[in-house]
């Protein structure tokens, strides 16, 4: 069984915020919507100072507490490990915001462009129906499944590859299934040591996050 | 807004969502106490039209911060996971049993205030689980929470019980032990689901919490205990006077914590990093 999951390579990572304008562009997020966002995090004091950008969203989550506790069935997990959303069904009632733990989910009430109104390529990439229900990044799942119709390898062909990973100018960012022994990501993990991320929480995050080369 | 390990307050559900906590859980109780109190007749038929009301004030904040309110009865789609769905359907079934109980008490049934009882506590049940299933949130997964509501819903009912008492004038001295219990048990889960939040609790959402814990310990427990001792010496009227005021104290001091528990102890836990990446010559080190 497939199970499409992402591999984050922490040392690669630069920052750069590549993948959160190309997922922008491609989703057509509102401002102040980052469905894919990039921390930038600074610890310790001078001199003994370290930095980690940390691409961060929906972890696509094996368990997801945001679908188990959506009254409406707008969010569900496929077989494949997504966790898609249908804006048709949502209610725009928050509770998955405040059952994820990754702060992955976004509810905009009323329509926000750049500069006040809407540019030509806002206008028409605008979409009523994602006002004030529940949004997040969907592993660019029409992109994927499109893909997978032509008989091309997400994680492999870039047209059938979410668009941040696409983006990644360090190749920090991969993407592909699990169930894979031979997939990119399968080796990612195994010839690195990984973590997920509030993993004690039982969520089963669809994310890796890669730290050093394998110990052995 | 910060984004990084530091945990910040949810900002998705407001005091329309308390609101819903409060009157849900108030209403219940009042509904409960009613029937445990056999108040039949007239009294017994606006109590229990009384709790209907405040549960469905609470849904009705609910109601207002949906983003799409028109598809609101979406809401009843998912009763295999969603203790949302099930708290709807509990509230559907106890607006019917309750409008039919509260009918037939008018009439002179006095059995029949027992009938909206185990509903509406199903339903102030569904309420507490509800706020355990946001796992985005340390306060609220916290298990102790649905004890915590469980047991601030009954006392608050009580509490408008004797709130309503010189205008309904029911009321014996083992309802006002009953109230009494009520309201220690109330403070004993709410030291319980304190106790268990000082490891994973951020300290904001903490401090914010006491000072609504102080609160519920003077002003909603040994204030109306006293008031209570005082009333059951006093004369009629003014023991009358005195057990509403108790009631005022304590459900007001209930709505308060809910409220603080919804609106300022919402902290999220952050984003964290079990290991920092290793980078070139530098020293492994843990995350954070």
């Amino acid at each position: 069984m497939t199970r499409w999951a992402m591999v984050v390579d922490l040392r690669r990572c630069v920052g750069c915020q590549t993948c959160t304008a190309a997922c922008k562009v491609t989703n057509a997020t509102p401002p102040g919507v980052q469905w894919r966002r990039v921390l930038d995090l600074e610890f310790g004091e001078y001199p003994n100072v370290r930095r980690a950008f940390v691409p961060v969203g929906c972890q696509h989550c094996d368990e997801p507490p945001c679908a188990q506790v959506c009254p409406s069935t707008a969010t569900r997990k496929r077989a494949d490990g997504i966790v898609t959303m249908d804006y048709d069904l949502c209610i725009g009632c928050a509770y998955c915001a405040v059952a994820c733990p990754y702060q992955a989910r976004y509810r905009t009430l009323r329509a926000t462009f750049a500069y006040g109104e809407p540019i030509d390529s806002e206008a028409q990439t605008f979409d009523e129906d994602r006002l004030a229900v529940a949004t997040k990044c969907t592993f660019c799942v029409d992109t994927i499944d499109a893909g997978l119709a032509q008989g091309l390898a997400p994680g492999v062909d870039p047209q059938a590859t979410p668009a941040c990973v696409n983006a990644c100018i360090a190749k920090a960012m991969a993407f592909g299934d699990l169930a894979d022994a031979g997939s990119n990501v399968s080796k990612l993990l195994a010839e690195n040591q990984s973590f997920r991320m509030h993993e004690q929480l039982g969520t089963g995050p669809g994310m890796y996050y890669l730290w050093d080369r394998s110990a052995a | 807004m910060s984004f990084g390990p530091q945990p910040w307050q949810q900002t998705s559900w407001d005091w329309r969502a308390a609101g819903n906590f409060i009157g849900g859980g108030a209403g219940s109780g009042l509904i409960v106490f009613t029937a445990l109190a056999g108040v039949a007749g007239t009294a017994g038929a606006a109590l229990v039209l009384a709790g209907l009301a405040l549960i469905g004030l609470g849904l009705a904040c609910v109601w207002a911060e949906l983003g799409r309110p028109l598809r609101a009865l979406h809401v009843f789609f998912n009763r295999r996971s969603s203790w949302m769905t099930r708290e709807s359907i509990a509230a559907s079934v106890l607006f019917a049993v309750g409008a039919a109980s509260a009918a037939l008490a008018y009439a002179g049934l006095a059995a029949v205030v027992w009938l909206p009882a185990p509903v509406a506590l199903v339903f102030i049940y569904c309420q507490s689980r509800m706020l355990q299933a946001a796992r985005g949130i340390p306060a609220w997964r916290e298990p102790r929470v649905v004890a915590l509501l469980l047991a601030t819903g009954l006392a608050e009912g009580a509490a408008l019980f004797w709130l309503a008492q010189p205008l309904h004038g029911q009321g014996t001295p083992l309802l006002v032990l009953a109230f009494a219990a009520l309201l220690l048990a109330r403070s004993a889960a709410w030291f319980g689901y304190r106790r268990r939040l000082d490891g994973p609790g951020a300290a904001r959402a903490l401090a914010a919490l006491d000072r609504a814990g102080a609160v519920l310990l003077v002003g909603g427990t040994l204030l109306p205990l006293a008031l209570l001792i005082v009333a059951l010496g006093a004369g009629a009227a003014a023991g009358g006077a005195l057990s509403a005021a108790a009631g005022l104290a304590a459900v007001a001091a209930g709505a308060y914590l809910k409220f603080t528990l919804i609106t300022a102890a919402g902290f999220n836990q952050g984003f964290a990093l079990e290991r920092l990446p290793v980078r070139g010559v530098g020293p492994n080190l843990p995350g954070v």
